[in-house]
């Protein structure tokens, strides 16, 4: 049953793309106002776990509730709860910041009103008037946190949003998402695979890796053994750094 | 019907493709420009009257190329012209009635004249053994055929010079007959063809391409609305780009619609709907856009080739007529001919109204169906 405090329950989740298993028996709740990590390198099933919480992907195997309701039949209901930001995200070129969030405002009949207040929280008012095409990655990654925000969604799921970026333009998003987690009761999800990120913004890590849970846990409970960061932990967990892309076979 | 249509959506959404779309300098040109400047090249080069040259090389390597020459002498000028050098002999063919042939002649060695027949630089070789003239040319090309149908007309007919064209000849230059009027109405189908193909198809991939659509897809916005919204912005600009092609046949060419206007609106709609749903279709599954630009131009060329959009497909073999005939672009170009150059009313353009309409149709529910949106 659904309880109050857990908005997204992942139960014995499992997902493939023809011989790729990506995703094989996760279970995962997550209550309100948290903010998880999902942590592993490329090709974990980071991705397709989020996308199947997004409800874009259907799981083979188990169930997906959001707010303990399914996807089907309840569509419009449940986006109109979420927001999302993408690794890379390219919007409409000749358009100007203004106007693109206007656009995804009204997705939500949501006004003028809404889309200044969410210029000012990205700090993007004085790029208001420029082409979106003519951003730089950080501020074309600041817009598309800016859209998932519109809505004052109650759960954010974010797909490697600071990927790419310099540590100047991946530390504005995290002082975005800072401030989201002190004013609001939003959860989070935040497929990373920097470490640092996940250990300043999130309340638990969840490491991944072949489609399967490792471990779990709050950063000080993950850290208690040997390891003395996530990065040592993945490499006691797996024998691999975390940066080594991984090819699915 | 609250949860059927989102006016405010609908409205930004319209608005936003409008925006994407007029702030592109390309689009102007490519939709407005260009097919006025093509009007305008082929209804000049095709409608104008003018004297046509015809451009023969004689053989010098027979010492009666002299008589050639002597003869061209006799009847021609020489020009003293620098610019006309390349071709000294002039001789003109008068015909008070479809216009003077004006050929140029320039003595080659036989090599020579042979690789410039095969650039299309001269249509004819002309040698003379003893007064008897020899033509070379290729029989499959008419240009060809009818600069050795005038010139032997005239050449080595014991000087006889000019021949009179007695005969009496109607010239079709009325409105309706000309090839601007062929022309034009081919032209707007054309537009509506590749708008939509390239507006549309291309678009949707690029968006998919992009991942923008699956960043839709995250919210509430409704599937439809995405798609009615992009389909109407291309149809208003297909009607802008008729309207001022029109516009400009009309005050440079004095072409007119004889036919039905309603027949013609029925017609552009006709056809929007069926390119639309073949370019929903075409765009459905990929995300790559190299692959969505092949898969346009497998489509579009074809099309633009044997539709008879700048010359006829009856020259076509008579077995690919009926295939021909039935193509989207040669059904909605022979309809917009039929309204403007030969009065058609709407129940003469009914059956490709109502085919086309079903092609959109039909092809658009199987392109929603198989639609991938991430």
């Amino acid at each position: 049953m659904y309880t109050m405090q857990n908005v997204i329950e992942v139960k014995g989740v499992f997902k493939s793309f023809k011989d790729v298993k990506a995703v094989r028996g996760v279970d995962l709740v997550i209550p309100e106002g948290e903010f998880l990590g999902l942590l592993g390198p490329n090709g974990a099933g980071k991705t397709t776990l989020v996308e199947m919480i997004e409800g874009i992907q259907h799981p083979d195997k188990g169930e997906v509730l959001i707010f303990g309701k399914h996807w089907k039949g309840n569509e419009y209901e449940l986006r109109e709860q979420l927001g999302l930001s993408l690794q890379e995200t390219r919007f409409f070129e000749k358009l100007t910041v203004y106007e693109t969030l206007r656009v995804f405002a009204s997705f939500f009949d949501l006004g003028k009103d809404r889309v200044l207040e969410v210029l000012t929280l990205t700090g993007l008012d004085e790029k208001r008037k420029a082409f979106t095409v003519n951003l730089s990655g950080g501020q074309r990654q600041r817009l598309a946190l800016g859209i998932a925000l519109l809505n004052k969604p109650k759960i954010l799921l974010l797909d490697e949003p600071t990927t790419g970026l310099d540590p100047t333009a991946r530390r504005e998003i995290w002082e975005i998402l800072k401030k989201i987690k002190e004013t609001t009761s939003t959860s989070m999800i935040l497929t990373t695979h920097y470490m640092e990120e996940a250990e300043v913004l999130c309340d638990r890590i969840v490491v991944l890796d072949h489609g399967q849970i490792l471990k779990e846990g709050r950063l000080t409970d993950l850290l208690s053994g040997t390891s003395r960061n996530l990065d040592e932990l993945f490499i006691e967990l797996t024998g691999r750094h975390l940066h080594e892309e991984y090819v699915k076979v | 019907m609250k949860n059927m249509l989102k006016f405010n959506q609908l409205w930004f959404l319209t608005r936003a493709m409008f925006m994407e779309l007029i702030r592109e300098p390309a689009v102007l040109f490519w939709g407005i420009l260009f097919p006025i400047l093509m009007s305008l090249g082929l209804g000049i080069a095709f409608t104008q009257k003018a004297d046509t040259e015809r451009k023969v090389g004689f053989i010098a390597d027979f010492t009666d190329a002299n008589e050639i020459s002597a003869y061209l002498n006799s009847y021609g000028e020489i020009s003293t012209d620098s610019q006309d050098t390349a071709y000294p002999y002039k001789l003109i063919i008068p015909d008070n009635q479809l216009g003077n042939s004006i050929f140029l002649f320039k003595m080659l060695k036989m090599p020579e004249a042979t690789l410039k027949l095969k650039r299309g630089e001269i249509n004819l070789i002309l040698i003379d053994h003893n007064g008897k003239p020899e033509y070379h040319f290729d029989p499959l090309n008419p240009d060809a055929q009818l600069s050795y149908l005038k010139l032997s007309r005239v050449y080595g007919q014991g000087g006889q010079n000019p021949a009179i064209n007695e005969a009496v000849v109607k010239p079709l230059t009325l409105t309706g007959t000309r090839y601007i009027d062929f022309l034009v109405p081919g032209l707007i189908a054309l537009g509506i063809m590749m708008a939509c193909m390239w507006g549309l198809s291309y678009s949707i991939i690029d968006k998919r391409s992009k991942k923008l659509l699956r960043r839709m897809l995250a919210t509430p916005m409704r599937r439809s609305h995405f798609l009615i919204s992009l389909m109407s912005v291309r149809a208003i600009m297909n009607l802008i780009e008729a309207f001022l092609l029109y516009i400009f046949v009309y005050f440079a060419f004095d072409i007119r619609i004889s036919g039905s206007l309603a027949a013609a609106a029925l017609l552009f709609i006709a056809g929007n709907t069926a390119f639309a749903g073949i370019s929903v279709l075409l765009s459905s599954r990929t995300s790559n856009t190299e692959i969505g630009n092949g898969m346009i131009n497998a489509v579009v060329l074809p099309m633009m080739v044997m539709s008879g959009i700048f010359f006829s497909y009856h020259n076509f073999p008579d077995w690919s007529i009926p295939f021909i005939q039935n193509l989207p672009l040669t059904m909605l170009a022979d309809g917009f001919r039929s309204v403007f150059t030969e009065g058609a009313g709407i129940q003469e353009v009914m059956m490709p109204v109502v085919i086309l309409s079903s092609i959109g149709v039909v092809l658009f529910g199987v392109g929603l169906k198989i639609f991938k949106w991430h």
